[in-house]
């Protein structure tokens, strides 16, 4: 399993592609963006300048071999880190181009426009040549061409392609899943298309260009962290160019290897190296995720989430209600009761209805429908159902329009299902009363179904300090019962769009940030109000526009998801800082003896690790510095696991993990390699 | 167990029983509640009135810091005319000269900063005019500045989102005449009563048991010494400092001493916890800070009880210790603990010679001053342990996945970039001073100066090194203490070491003031199961993380060449 995941990490085209990269990045002016590697790659230049002199006869500076040897890990050292950035680029950009590849240069039908009016004309172009606002169509079994919105028709689409999700999908023009994606395909009818971005635009464009570094905008933690490692960069500039005025003091000769030696393997070059890559790899995952961010800055907003809000429908529950009980009233056949049942709702094609029929088990060819009427739900009459070719009525509805049919037809309605009505309500339920020839013969319960594993995702968000907020059109009884059981926090029943934005702004006045999900033009104003908004990527081109990511996927648990990419991007930036700062106690303890053994003899004491001799102790431990990169890629790649423990323990198990491994590590590594050269020098 | 030993449990435990019922004291002070000394308010209003302070008037971080700059521009510039003319003023019964321009540079800058590094001796340098008006008036305003810089974090901390930090002039007003003044009324009169002078008579003359004549400098001490070590200031008003037998007469003077250094900033800590409601996170502050003292302080005691393993080679044997430049009524055991803690603590007076104490001493008493956030000086301990706060926050913040937060606000690039300059400016100050210093010792020991560079060290090899060293970082921590045996008073170090003096003062306590002043300005984020708890256990031991590490790194290389050097040089 680990072989996998690690094969997947280096593919060999990608690492070919990143070595490339590695060299191509030694360019000053690129290095220039990463202070702590670019002081590296100075403090290469000068051993490669100190070789050249030693060459030239420089007697005072140690044999030359040692010299070349210091200069090639320097330079090993800057390759290392260009390679992770650049590894990291790479598998990003593949990421992206295997979903942009679906879509380069389909033929399109383009619709010319004279002046406002679209003739009925066809012309076949290459997709590259249409341009937002272009006008295209789309038949069975043509490829969609462009990202766009369909302004007529509807359409069933297959997103594999980009979601990998088999089942076709159900477009169509004026509602809320007018999107349509480029690189799908259509399967059945037929739809007209506006295109909604420029070529070279789309977000998946924007994403590529925001991983390849162009448009790469350091994010606020990122600049902050720079800031950090800068100023440990200075100090320990410091501390090696005033050590060559101490050690004139203490009358011991310093060479320039050692003294750049020192420096490089002070300075965090292994946080400094990993530090793009880390960020870059945090875009990648949630891209793996099939989400896509439109700035490294949201994944990172992310992370500090405090409230989500989802949607009941579709996040909490399974899609629709589902029939789950039949109550007759006292005195009805409860076999009568459930053919009734059944038979009301046979010409029922709502979900609804169809968990009645499938509840019943009774097969519908036990029923003669011949020359019944069926009886449409209407808002009026609230209630639907069937007139049978005998005569007999059947219905059900909502408690009180059956309960006023009944009534005013003479009939009493019984109490204990009027009883059991009240039960199911206040239990989050809704109660269908069923009539026959305006009796009431008893109530059928629907449930939401909680999705299985839901109640522990909540779980782990509390912990993770995230509050959950249902969003439901339901009423707030049946939205408190199913918050409770759900295990939410808090809920918002009776919803319209703009209370979900009052909600985003009343818990942002309060300090917080929230993130939603949605799909719908009148969710935009809320997508854009959250500080994360994920739009799903069948919602309309103004919720994916207001939003600062889309979901390939539609999935509105994504969320949960998106919420730990951005702590586990924090957390690995945090512990890899660590890691490396804790490493220079090892490194204090393998250089600083080696530099004055020779003058002060005592000082053997403190050279714990018993390394050979003065020069293997350097090259040990800038060996050490050089290798530690590239053994951390994969760490920095992956990102470090977040484990919502709270966040003490979590510090305590990272502190242990990074802050005491960042101490002992090193001595050990030193030491092995110092044993290793040993054998050699 | 040993009777040295039991003293210092002693004295650190009254330390600590005092210093409690203090912070909730300077608690109500502060937060404009009753306390007992209200009776000095008509007092303060008169003060307002003359000077035309409006003590209600609010000030932003900014306002803030340009009153407490511009007041101590003016102390500075007073100063350094007194000292340069103090020979023509009255109050000179013994005659003594003016200051060197060089000189009275350092001496001003070292009293206006706290530091009370001394470059000249209390006997002959000065005269009874600046030892009160000059020395003994800036000791009482530069530990008030202190604290109300700190009360200023407390203000920023106490809120949710604010822009007043309070009005400096009414917290420092408030400061001198309601605390500073009534604690040093009562440790002077504990010390008049004890031997120490409060005469404004010239030199005495006393004939010893062998008849030798003998001048004996007296003075109006007893009060200057009260508010050196109120005020963690440490400067003598004898050259001998507090070794000295009219400066610090007998044990019992030493324990009132000892403690009067301790309490305001221990005070302080608890008064955090009272002043902003968050008592744990002060329990937690005071908790760390104590593990540095002791494992600082532990070896210390260790190593002087021990005595001299040189010695001990040549087959002597020291019951008592290691008495060299010890003083026998305090003996090797309180006088370790004076020198910690008046290192951890920005005194900087001395009960013994630092210069004679052990290497491993000597390694600790120069890391208490490197960190200067154990306890640290009055007000501004508690400042400097601030940007160690910061760092650890923003690191840990990182390390459970969300983006730094203090107490409710978000720590960005701004803070971080504050915190680390004033980092980094330590580290410049100790280790470029020493190592120009070492330059010039080294290439230009016959330099034709006032002091020849090569005469500098009386000590040369690594104890020489570890005085240069020394003398930087009780300059930059605002200690004054120092390893005697340098040559100090010349124009190299009186003007290097000025410059380390007043960066090492001025910019570690803007730095915390702006940084707070920034942050609570921004929203209150609501704390959640998310946030890292700064109250915590885990998060004292991560800031003590980050303060031995920040120091370990900064400054293992000069700390291995001078004390390290040298103790492995006599093991």
């Amino acid at each position: 399993m680990a072989k996998d995941q690690s094969n997947k990490l280096f593919e060999p085209a990608l690492v070919k592609e990143a070595l490339k990269q590695s060299f191509v990045k030694l360019n000053p002016r690129i290095m220039l963006r990463n202070p702590v590697m670019f002081t590296v790659e100075i403090g290469t230049a000068i051993m490669l300048a100190v070789c050249i002199w030693i060459a030239g006869g420089e007697k005072s500076q140690g044999h030359l071999g040692y010299n070349v040897a210091i200069f090639l890990i320097l330079l090993l050292t800057v390759l290392f880190a260009n390679f992770a950035e650049a590894i990291a680029e790479a598998r990003g950009k593949a990421q992206a181009n295997s979903l942009r590849k679906t879509r380069e240069e389909t033929p399109a039908k383009w619709i010319q426009a004279v002046g406002d009016m679209y003739v009925n004309e066809m012309k076949i172009v290459p997709s590259s040549q249409l341009k937002k606002g272009d006008i295209f169509l789309c038949e069975t079994g043509d490829m969609i061409p462009m990202d766009g919105e369909i302004i007529w028709g509807i359409a069933t689409i297959d997103e594999s392609a980009i979601t990998g999700e088999s089942a076709p999908v159900i477009r169509e023009s004026g509602g809320d899943k007018s999107s349509v994606t480029g690189g799908t395909k259509v399967l059945s009818d037929k739809i007209k298309v506006r295109v909604t971005t420029e070529p070279g635009e789309s977000f998946l464009d924007k994403m590529i260009a925001l991983v390849e570094g162009a448009s790469r905008q350091k994010t606020p933690n990122e600049i902050a962290l720079t800031i950090l490692l800068a100023s440990f960069t200075l100090i320990f500039l410091i501390v090696c160019v005033t050590l060559k005025p101490f050690a004139d003091y203490a009358n011991t000769p310093l060479t320039v290897a050692a003294l750049v030696s020192l420096y490089v393997c002070l300075i965090p070059t292994t946080i400094g190296g990993l530090l793009s890559a880390i960020g870059i790899a945090g875009m990648d995952r949630a891209l793996r995720a099939n989400v896509i961010t439109k700035s490294g800055k949201a994944v990172e907003t992310a992370g500090d989430l405090d409230v989500l809000l989802l949607d009941k429908t579709g996040t909490i529950t399974i899609g629709n209600r589902k029939a789950t009980n039949f109550y007759p009233a006292n005195g009805i056949d409860e076999k009568l009761f459930i053919e009734t049942s059944v038979l009301s709702s046979l010409a029922d094609e709502t979900p609804e209805g169809k968990s009645i029929v499938e509840l019943g088990k009774l097969n519908p060819s036990y029923f003669d429908t011949n020359n019944s009427t069926f009886i449409k739900f209407t808002a009026e009459t609230r209630s639907s159902g069937m007139d049978m070719a005998d005569g007999t009525k059947v219905r059900k509805g909502a408690f009180d329009s059956i309960r006023n049919m009944v009534v005013k037809a003479g009939n009493p309605f019984p109490a204990e299902t009027e009883e059991r009505v009240r039960l199911i309500a206040s239990n989050g339920g809704t109660p269908l009363v069923v009539s026959r020839n305006n009796q009431a013969l008893g109530v059928i319960e629907l449930q939401d179904i909680i999705k299985p594993g839901i109640q522990e995702r909540f779980e782990r968000l509390r912990k993770m300090g995230v509050k959950t907020v249902m969003v439901t059109g339901d009423n707030p009884l049946t939205a408190k019962f199913i918050a409770e059981k759900a295990g939410v926090d808090d809920y918002i029943a009776e919803a319209k769009p703009e209370d979900k934005m009052n909600y985003i702004k009343k818990e942002q006045q309060s300090g917080k940030l929230v993130a939603m999900m949605g799909d719908g033009t009148n969710d935009a104003p809320a997508l854009a109000q959250a500080d994360v908004g994920v739009a799903m990527n069948s919602g309309t081109a103004a919720a994916k526009e207001a939003g600062n990511m889309v979901d390939l996927d539609n999935d509105p648990t994504k969320l949960i998801e998106i919420v730990e990419i951005g702590k586990q991007l924090l957390m690995t930036r945090g512990t890899l800082t660590t890691f490396s700062i804790a490493n220079d106690v090892a490194k204090y303890f393998a250089i600083v003896p080696a530099l004055f053994i020779v003058s002060i003899p005592g000082l053997q004491s403190l050279n714990i690790m018993y390394l050979k001799s003065a020069e293997s102790a350097i090259l040990s431990a800038v060996i050490f510095n050089a290798i530690i990169i590239p053994i951390l890629i994969p760490l920095a790649l992956k990102g470090v696991a977040y484990k919502p423990i709270g966040a003490s323990a979590l510090l305590r198990r990272n502190l242990l993990i990074y802050g005491l491994g960042g101490l002992i590590a090193p001595f050990i590594g030193i030491k092995l390699i110092d044993m290793l050269l040993s054998l050699f020098m | 167990m040993n009777t040295e030993i039991t003293g210092i449990i002693v004295t650190f435990i009254l330390t600590i029983l005092l210093a409690y019922p203090l912070g909730k004291y300077i608690a109500k002070l502060y937060s404009g509640q009753k306390t007992w000394l209200d009776f000095m308010k008509p007092v303060e209003r008169s003060i307002y009135k003359f000077t035309g302070i409006n003590p209600g008037q609010a000030m932003n971080w900014k306002e803030f810091l340009k009153a407490m700059l511009t007041i101590n521009m003016l102390w500075l510039v007073y100063a350094f005319f007194m000292f340069l003319y103090q020979a023509h003023l009255p109050l000179n019964p013994d005659g003594n000269p003016n200051m060197t321009a060089d000189l009275s540079f350092n001496t001003a800058i070292s009293f206006v900063v706290n530091c009370n590094l001394q470059d000249y001796s209390g006997e002959s340098g000065v005269t009874y005019l600046t030892q009160l008006f000059v020395i003994t008036f800036l000791q009482f305003v530069s530990a008030a500045t202190g604290i109300a810089c700190l009360i200023a974090l407390f203000n920023g901390l106490k809120e949710k989102t604010t822009n007043n930090l309070g009005n400096f002039w009414q917290i420092f007003t408030v400061t001198i005449t309601r605390l500073l003044i009534p604690l040093c009324i009562v440790v002077a009169i504990l010390l008049a009563f004890n031997g120490s002078p409060a005469s404004f008579d010239g030199k005495d003359t006393i004939t010893n048991l062998q008849g030798d004549t003998i001048q004996v400098s007296r003075g109006p001490a007893a009060g200057m010494i009260a508010i050196k070590h109120i005020g963690t200031n440490g400067g003598g008003w004898f050259g001998a400092n507090s070794t000295h037998p009219l400066e610090n007469p007998n044990y019992f003077t030493n324990i009132v001493e000892i403690i009067a250094q301790t309490l305001i900033p221990i005070a302080m800590i608890f008064a955090l916890g009272f002043y902003i409601k968050r008592k744990k996170f002060a329990y937690v502050i005071f908790g760390v800070m104590t593990l540095g003292v002791l494992l600082l302080l532990i070896p210390t005691v260790i190593t002087e009880i021990h005595g001299n393993p040189l010695l001990t080679k040549m087959g002597i044997t020291q019951l008592t210790g290691a008495m060299e430049g010890k003083e026998l009524r305090f003996g090797p055991a309180a006088s370790g603990y004076w020198s910690i803690l008046t290192t951890v603590i920005s005194t900087g007076s001395v009960n013994s010679m630092h210069d004679s104490s052990m290497p491993l001493s000597g390694l600790m008493q120069m890391l208490g001053m490197l960190v200067n956030g154990f306890y640290g000086g009055c007000g501004v301990g508690i400042l400097n342990y601030f940007i160690y706060i910061i760092i650890a926050v923003f690191i840990s913040g990182l390390m459970v996945g969300r983006t730094p937060e203090f107490m409710g606000h978000k720590v960005e690039a701004r803070e971080v970039k504050i915190a680390a300059l004033v980092t980094l400016l330590s580290a410049f100050i100790i280790k470029g001073g020493t190592a120009l210093a070492a330059y010039y010792f080294v290439n230009h020991g016959d330099a034709n100066w006032a002091v020849k560079p090569s005469a500098w060290l009386n000590n040369p090899n690594y104890h020489g090194f570890s005085e240069m060293l020394y003398q930087y970082t009780s300059s930059n921590a605002n200690n004054g203490s120092g390893f005697e045996g340098l040559a100090d008073n010349n124009p190299f170090w009186n003007i290097t070491t000025g410059f380390a003096m007043i960066l090492g003062r001025f910019i570690p306590i803007i730095g915390p003031i702006a940084i707070i002043g920034l942050m609570a300005n921004k929203k209150y984020v609501p704390e959640s199961a998310g946030t890292l708890k700064v109250d915590s256990i885990t998060f004292g031991m991560m800031t003590f993380a980050v303060i031995i590490i920040v120091t370990a790194l900064s400054y293992f290389p000069p700390l291995v060449l001078g004390p390290i050097a040298e103790y492995f040089s006599i093991h």
